[in-house]
């Protein structure tokens, strides 16, 4: 496999609501800002760009089949080769994934990976019933078919089996807001307390409004290249910053559509199969888990997704990560949920299962130098959802996984401040970041990790 | 031979609109003026009626109209799913039908929905659950009644519930829903 760099990105503002573009317009504004930003003009790059991949998750939300192809009918890049990838909430990140393929193989030197959806186009609850229609339709729809309610589900036998509370899921909220009150792009950007967050709506108890993310209109684009790309374009006249961002590892991980139908598995088969090196390296974590065991918990349960685990694993062992929360110096996750993001600290080895809950509320995942109005016990180890991740950018779901690559390239270029027009969020001198995208209730997910060369 | 009328036959219904605000002349700065023009939005119906095959997992529904929930089983290392599965996810193998109707059930997680998805907004707020049972390895997505869903507790979790079931079948897995164990 060929090294591949990402070079470039763009987002558009997400927003709940879109109507001004279509949007192939929209992917177009995301792709513009990609290519302005080194430098070349629009024919320039549409010469030397060698194909695409394509990323929206529903049908539904737009009525409009073989919608890629419009955009990519839109943005000029017929007749090079595309093609649409879907899978769920992981879309994007399986986009970037697979630009990175692309590359790597040597199928390509130059590669867009571009998503986006637009949600606006029904209501709320009937935009909830499509995404709902992500779960079995025989057993799991007709029941009550409703996401935050199978995440809920999650997060009680979470508090349950590990005595995770509330407040500690209202730490992410807050945490992930107030980061977004410093991003241009983000859809919400306001400032929340814990109290807030407990006291808005309860939408599937124990998640309230604000634990949950919202639906968006929003498109996300970056571009790979190979070594060779990165010569096409600088010879064309791209101004490609330095120091360069290399996409070290990827993984991917999958489960059963059904959470009922996920396993329960015994203390040796967890260790053999799931546990990280580093967990299986500590006689303490591994006299932790054995002791998790004893008092019943198996894995993964409803509580923990496998997928996530399984894409980090494999992830981490591309890129050499053995030590991840001193080894990333920054995470953007899948926070559909409160709830969820608490779920993966643990399954990426931030912390160990089942103190994904104090992990949040101990100030780990927060960014250096932001007032976050909490008292904090530890210092920032690896800020997570420094961009304030969906829960307050949005989740326009075919954009969001490129939208976290675009906001990781930028963190690791150190290019933040120019950007956002704002430099809190930008880490100083990041080496090394993951980006890890989700689908439906942890059946695809993907982790890619992007480093400073 | 015959030809169409050359004028097409003006409809009622739907949207009816005349004379947008629109430049009076089409010159180079009035059409540029359109861009300022904000979007034109309208409905589009869509509605559709699937016929939808429960295929191999029909048994289980007919089990509910008899009052008995059915799970699957791997015969040979005995693996057993509440949710209907044709085969084994570890063996490949077919799975053979079993009763779990008197089977111990307890809650193993649950949620309160107080909003959902529009076709269940109007059933809200109802308790969601997936319940575990004696002996089987996998659980079952349901509803569960007798309780106060304003009444939300952690202690839910572990309670024995049993199964009841609906006298006129809807050929739906809410045919079977759970109430606790008196």
């Amino acid at each position: 496999m060929r090294p591949v760099y990402a070079i470039s990105g763009g987002v558009s503002k997400f927003a709940k609501s879109r109507p001004d573009k279509t949007f192939a317009a929209i992917v177009k504004e995301a792709y513009d800002y990609a290519i302005n930003d080194i430098g070349l003009d629009f024919p320039t790059f549409t010469r030397l760009v060698d194909g695409s991949v394509a990323s929206y998750f529903s049908d539904h939300f737009s009525r409009q089949l073989m919608a890629a192809i419009m955009a990519q009918d839109y943005l000029g890049l017929i007749p090079k080769p595309s093609h649409r990838v879907e899978g769920g909430g992981a879309t994007g990140g399986l986009c970037f994934q697979e630009a990175w393929k692309s590359i790597a193989s040597g199928h390509m030197d130059i590669c867009v990976a571009y998503g986006f959806e637009t949600m606006s186009h029904v209501e709320t609850w009937k935009g909830n019933e499509f995404i709902a229609l992500a779960s079995d339709i025989s057993f799991d729809y007709p029941v009550g078919g409703f996401y935050s309610g199978y995440y809920a589900m999650m997060v009680t036998r979470h508090m349950k089996e590990f005595g995770t509370t509330v407040e500690q899921m209202a730490h992410v909220s807050v945490k992930n807001h107030i980061n977004a009150f410093h991003n241009p792009y983000s859809q919400k950007r306001n400032r929340y307390t814990i109290e807030d967050v407990r006291n808005s709506p309860m939408v599937a108890w124990p998640l309230t409004r604000l634990d949950i993310c919202v639906m968006s209109d929003g498109a996300a684009a970056t571009l790979l290249v190979s070594e060779e790309g990165l010569k096409k374009l600088e010879d064309a006249g791209a101004q490609i910053a330095r120091p360069l961002v290399k996409v070290t590892g990827i993984g991917r991980g999958t489960d059963a559509m059904r959470m009922s139908d996920r396993p329960h598995v015994d203390y040796d088969n967890f260790i053999e199969n799931y546990a990280t090196q580093q967990e299986k390296d500590s006689a303490d974590t591994m006299a932790y888990y054995k002791k998790l065991w004893e008092h019943g918990t198996r894995y993964p349960g409803v509580h923990s997704f496998r997928a996530g685990r399984t894409a980090g694993n494999m992830a981490y062992k591309h890129a050499g990560v053995s030590d991840p929360l001193r080894e990333l110096d920054f995470v953007e996750l899948h926070d559909a949920y409160t709830s969820s993001e608490i779920q993966t600290y643990e399954d990426l080895g931030l912390c160990r299962y089942g103190e994904g809950g104090p992990f949040a509320a101990s100030g780990k995942a927060f960014m250096p130098g932001v007032d976050y109005g909490l008292d904090l016990v530890d210092a920032p180890a690896c800020p997570v959802n420094p961009s304030g991740g969906l829960i307050a950018c949005g989740h326009p779901v075919g954009a969001t996984g490129l939208m976290q690559a675009v906001f990781a390239i930028w963190q690791l270029q150190g290019s933040v401040s120019q950007h956002f027009g704002d430099a809190t969020l930008q880490l100083d001198a990041p080496q090394r970041g993951a980006i890890h995208s989700h689908a439906g209730t942890g059946t695809y997910v993907t982790v890619s990790i992007l480093e400073r060369e | 031979m015959s030809t169409t009328p050359n004028k097409r036959e003006e409809t009622l219904g739907g949207y009816i609109v005349h004379n947008i605000p629109f430049p009076v002349e089409t010159n180079p700065e009035a059409l540029a003026w359109l861009k300022k023009m904000t979007p034109i939005q309208i409905e589009q119906p869509y509605q559709i009626t699937y016929l939808h095959s429960y295929a191999q997992d029909s048994p289980w529904f007919a089990g509910l109209t008899n009052k008995k929930l059915l799970a699957n089983q791997d015969d040979q290392t005995g693996y057993t799913y509440a949710t209907p599965r044709g085969h084994d996810m570890y063996t490949g193998a077919e799975t053979k039908w079993i009763d779990i109707t008197e089977r111990d059930a307890k809650v193993h997680a649950f949620t309160v929905c107080h909003f959902g998805s529009e076709e269940f907004l109007p059933e809200t707020p109802f308790v969601l659950a997936l319940v575990e049972f004696e002996g089987v390895n996998t659980l079952l997505l349901t509803r569960i009644l007798g309780i106060d869903p304003m009444q939300a507790s952690l202690d839910w979790i572990g309670m024995s519930v049993q199964p009841q079931f609906l006298r006129n079948s809807k050929l739906k897995p809410t045919d079977v829903y759970f109430t606790p164990v008196a």
